[in-house]
């Protein structure tokens, strides 16, 4: 049995959402698409926010993800600038902001998540990076000369201060961590990520909280727990995200910081209903625990493991992806694959120091697998380690592989 | 068949496509994508544009 007919809603028109659209079309669904969008925008990608596009060097044209055109080639039906306000999934039908409705035979919400918001309000001056308002308000200030103080040294944090860095602005970045980054790749390694702020002349005040935000853009105050006080003409705050599920909540799906979902992308319970991207929760057969990823990688993957699931409710495929994500600090590329965060063991191979880094660190557990790996500057061991990861090899073949590829930095060494 | 298009210069070697298709990707020493074939049938059209569709930089296309 296949479901190539009758009406697809999908709402949310980030990268989840549209990749969703897209795959339906590959599947073979020939029915309608409406592709749902709180944002005015056309559907834009979001890594280039805190890097390209906040430097200026990229446009928004640059950005979109789905051009009118191409929408209207591809079939899918947009509908942008008004959010769903509920679902009804006994009447299958969407009720949007605006007071219309929907109706759907399958709806895959993909509303993704928003930026946490600053606990400390100033008067003005202190931004979220999220959205592509976000990046074009952030932009602004950072246009102004004045320091810069990034609250969260996580992956966003730290891309925003090397780009603001890039503009020729003074920037500290303040983590109640000793290692940011260390949650996700390890303590040790982590040493390696603040150092590369410090060679780029970011300073860096690691685990130290934030007490207090004062002032107005041009004129802020950011207190520290340990007293100090930091003088701003901006500020970042780049503290995680919330799932937007709020809006589901009378829904009658299971909602738990994202809406649950078996390993096929389906709603606990509604069968007629999936997500993907970074509001869904769900089963993940190999790690054996419902997950929440809010990577890029993960929301294109499920997209096209959901919009077959969506068209083949006969042939249904598990999500069960090796997780990777990447960021653009500084000089350098940092690529990571797998759960280094869960490993109790790793080895550094190549250098993750200096000018012209190239190194990966593999990481490993008890069990004598391949647990993950970050890699700097270096595409090819991690395009290895992620397919080791996927056939489940272990620790010892990862490095040995990696120990043979031609010799590093070879053009900067001659 | 239909005529696959790496654009090198775009290319970053983020390495979706390869997860995607071993048998139609590559990366190289200098991180760039490599081709393995330079067709596929109508069969592998499905997986390959998924594959090509999870490159970050949009570097990869498929041509009729």
């Amino acid at each position: 049995m296949t479901r190539a007919t009758g009406t697809v809603v999908v709402v949310g028109s980030s990268i989840g959402g549209v990749r969703t659209a897209q795959a339906l079309r590959t599947e073979g669904f020939t029915g309608r698409i409406v592709l749902l969008g709180r944002d005015a925008d056309l559907p834009y990608d979001k890594p280039p926010l805190s890097k390209q596009l906040l430097a200026g060097s990229w446009d928004t044209d640059r950005i979109t993800l789905l051009g009118t055109e191409a929408a209207e080639a591809a079939g899918i039906e947009l509908r942008l600038g008004v959010g769903a306000a509920r679902l009804d999934t006994a009447d299958r039908r969407i009720e949007l902001a605006d007071g219309a409705a929907l109706g759907y035979d399958a709806v895959v919400l993909a509303t993704g998540a928003g930026a946490r918001p600053s606990p400390w309000i100033a008067e003005s001056g202190v931004h979220v990076l999220r959205s592509l308002a976000d990046a074009t308000a952030l932009r602004r200030d950072l246009d102004v000369d004045g320091p810069v103080v990034v609250i969260g040294g996580g992956f966003i944090g730290a891309e925003v201060a090397a780009t603001a860095r890039t503009l020729g602005r003074e920037v500290t970045v303040v983590d109640p961590l000793p290692a940011p980054i260390g949650r996700v790749i390890g303590g040790a390694v982590a040493e390696h990520f603040t150092a590369l702020h410090h060679r780029h002349d970011v300073a860096t005040c690691f685990g130290v909280g934030v007490e207090d935000v004062r002032g107005r853009a041009g004129d802020l105050w950011v207190r520290l727990t340990d007293g100090t006080e930091l003088g701003a003409g901006t500020v970042v705050v780049g503290i995680g995200a919330v799932p937007d599920d709020a809006w589901l909540r009378d829904s009658g799906l299971l909602i738990d910081d994202g809406v649950v979902c078996d390993r096929h992308g389906r709603a606990e319970g509604s069968p007629d209903v999936y997500a993907v991207g970074d509001v869904a929760r769900w089963y993940h057969p190999d790690h054996d625990e419902h997950v929440r990823v809010e990577h890029w990688t993960n929301a294109v993957e499920q997209a096209a493991v959901v919009a077959h699931n969506v068209v083949r409710p006969d042939d249904l495929r598990a999500h069960r992806p090796v997780e990777y994500v990447w960021s653009d600090q500084y000089d350098w590329r940092v690529q990571i694959v797998g759960r280094p965060g869960t490993a109790t063991r790793h080895q550094l191979l190549g250098d993750l120091d200096g000018a012209g880094a190239r190194g990966a660190a593999v990481y490993t557990d008890d069990s004598g697998l391949l647990r993950g790996a970050v890699t700097v500057n270096w595409p090819k061991a991690l395009v290895i380690c992620r397919t080791l990861m996927g056939a489940a090899a272990t620790f010892d073949d990862a490095v040995s592989r990696l120990a043979d590829l031609p010799a590093r930095r070879a053009a900067s060494t001659r | 068949m239909a005529r696959l298009l790496a654009d090198f210069e775009a290319c970053q070697g983020y390495g979706n496509c390869i997860t995607g298709a071993p048998d139609v990707y590559d990366i190289d020493d200098d991180g760039k994508v490599v081709l393995l074939r330079s067709e596929i049938d109508d069969a592998d059209r499905p997986r390959v544009e998924e594959a090509a569709r999870s490159c970050p930089v949009d570097a990869l296309s498929i041509e009729d």
